[in-house]
């Protein structure tokens, strides 16, 4: 079973030379760190930036240089900066290859929900609904489970949607699964995780192939 | 030469009334107008509409207008990081209406560029779409989108000069650009203000003729929300 740590890096891998790349909050802002340095790789931010960079050491701390999740960072050489609607018009215009964020639920036809739980929990889409209704690729990084043990990956989502057919693939603890023709292909076990034990772990329709080979990490 | 400069924030805000829609620039707490926030906070004014990404903290930025209640209605992307605008909103105390960021980045730019209604594919198949028109063009479906109306844009520059002519700084730049000239009045402070003729028109973000008031601010905070920092 992986860490987020281990989502982060095995997602790392999905990310490849000449992509410009969205990382949403959370697990998706580790993947930064774990993308091999042999290949060109840009980071935007969507609050305005494009070749995001690591944290600040504290004297180049600046608080008018951050993330979208609101963390300090530094800009890269080659950096640029931009306003929120530039921003958005390359999100709009598929100008950036991959994406990357999280997700409560995912349903097997790809539908996402992200941003709300009526009547308990309501940040807002934040970029998630610009993101998801227009880029070509887009991962999800998630636990397979939710802090019940039930099932995040489901036949239908029963929150409120963030965005719909949109997911290509979902990285969790225990699997890489990708959406086909409506359900979820699993394509990686999680080291030490058995096919049944994901199974268990999916509601929706799940379509397992005859070799499913363990992640390499 | 028009000279836009006002000499204090007291003069930038004249006309302000309960009421209103306001659009404020900033992303968190990065690059929001703080010292016409502050005067918003002393003018009291009530029953405000507010056009802005986030909603502050609970102690800063939009935070204080939520705390003496004088906001009535919030348009945001994401308001995540406010207790106080949770409990106002799940209490039905305050309107929220929640919509994408490219949206909200785009409605602004819509106003600013007399675009009345452009279509997008964020929240298609969401609530968000709920009640608009949708349309498909090469295959895929689309929502209809208004440009937003409002009566006053609050803007954060770094540098401008009196005929307010514009030079943003990092990611403090986000939504302010694209507020400028979106709303009847806009009102601009900066952390620099120059003669003309000081700043190289090549490099000018925003040209003087999308604002009407700017002026010199002070005591810039820039409270950061998330220090985050490596070893050396």
């Amino acid at each position: 079973m992986l860490d987020k740590i281990g989502i982060a890096k095995r997602i790392a891998q999905e990310v490849k030379d000449g992509y410009y790349v969205n990382l949403g909050i959370g697990i998706p802002t580790l993947v930064a760190n774990y993308v091999r340095d042999d290949i060109q790789v840009e980071f935007q931010s969507e609050n305005g930036i494009l070749g995001m960079g690591p944290f600040p050491t504290e004297e180049n701390v600046d608080a008018d240089l951050i993330n979208a999740g609101k963390q300090t960072i530094t800009a890269r050489k080659g950096a640029s900066f931009f306003d929120s609607a530039l921003s958005f018009g390359m999100i709009r215009g598929q100008h950036v290859d991959l994406t990357i964020l999280g997700a409560m639920e995912v349903a097997q036809n790809g539908n996402i929900a992200n941003w709300k739980i009526p009547g308990k929990m309501v940040k807002g889409m934040g970029g998630a609904m610009d993101l998801v209704g227009s880029a070509k690729n887009i991962i999800v990084a998630m636990m397979h489970t939710n802090k019940a043990g039930q099932s995040k990956l489901l036949k239908e989502c029963s929150l409120p949607l963030t965005g719909v057919k949109c997911v290509t693939k979902i990285v969790t603890n225990l699997a890489v699964l990708e959406i086909v023709e409506g359900k979820f292909k699993l394509l990686e076990r999680a080291p030490g995780v058995s096919v049944e034990e994901i199974k268990k772990a999916t509601e929706g329709e799940l379509f397992v192939p005859s070799e499913v080979p363990e992640m390499k990490i | 030469m028009i000279i836009k400069k006002v000499n204090s924030v007291e003069e930038a805000l004249k006309g302000v009334q309960d009421g209103m829609t306001f659009m404020l620039g900033g992303f968190g707490l990065c690059g929001i107008p703080e010292n016409s926030i502050n005067k918003l906070v002393e003018l009291n004014v009530k029953n405000i509409t507010c056009i802005s990404n986030n909603a502050g903290v609970d102690d800063f930025g939009l935070g204080l207008l939520l705390k003496k209640k004088q906001i009535k209605k919030m348009i945001s992307s994401y308001v995540g990081e406010n207790a106080e605008f949770e409990r106002q909103m799940l209490s039905r105390e305050l309107q929220v209406d929640l919509i994408p960021q490219g949206t909200l980045a785009e409605r602004c730019r819509a106003a600013q560029n007399g675009i009345p209604a452009f279509f997008t594919p964020a929240g298609y198949g969401t609530e968000v779409a709920e009640g608009k028109e949708v349309r498909d063009f090469n295959g895929k479906p689309h929502i209809m989108e208004t440009a937003f109306q409002a009566d006053f844009a609050f803007i954060k520059a770094w540098k401008g000069d009196e005929a307010g002519n514009l030079i943003f700084k990092g990611t403090a730049r986000n939504f302010n650009p694209v507020m400028c000239g979106a709303a009847k009045v806009t009102v601009v402070e900066v952390e620099e203000l120059v003669k003309p003729g000081e700043l190289d028109p090549n490099f000018i973000h925003i040209p003087g003729v999308f604002v009407q008031r700017i002026f010199q601010g002070n005591n810039y905070e820039k409270r950061i929300e998330q220090r985050t920092v490596r070893d050396n």
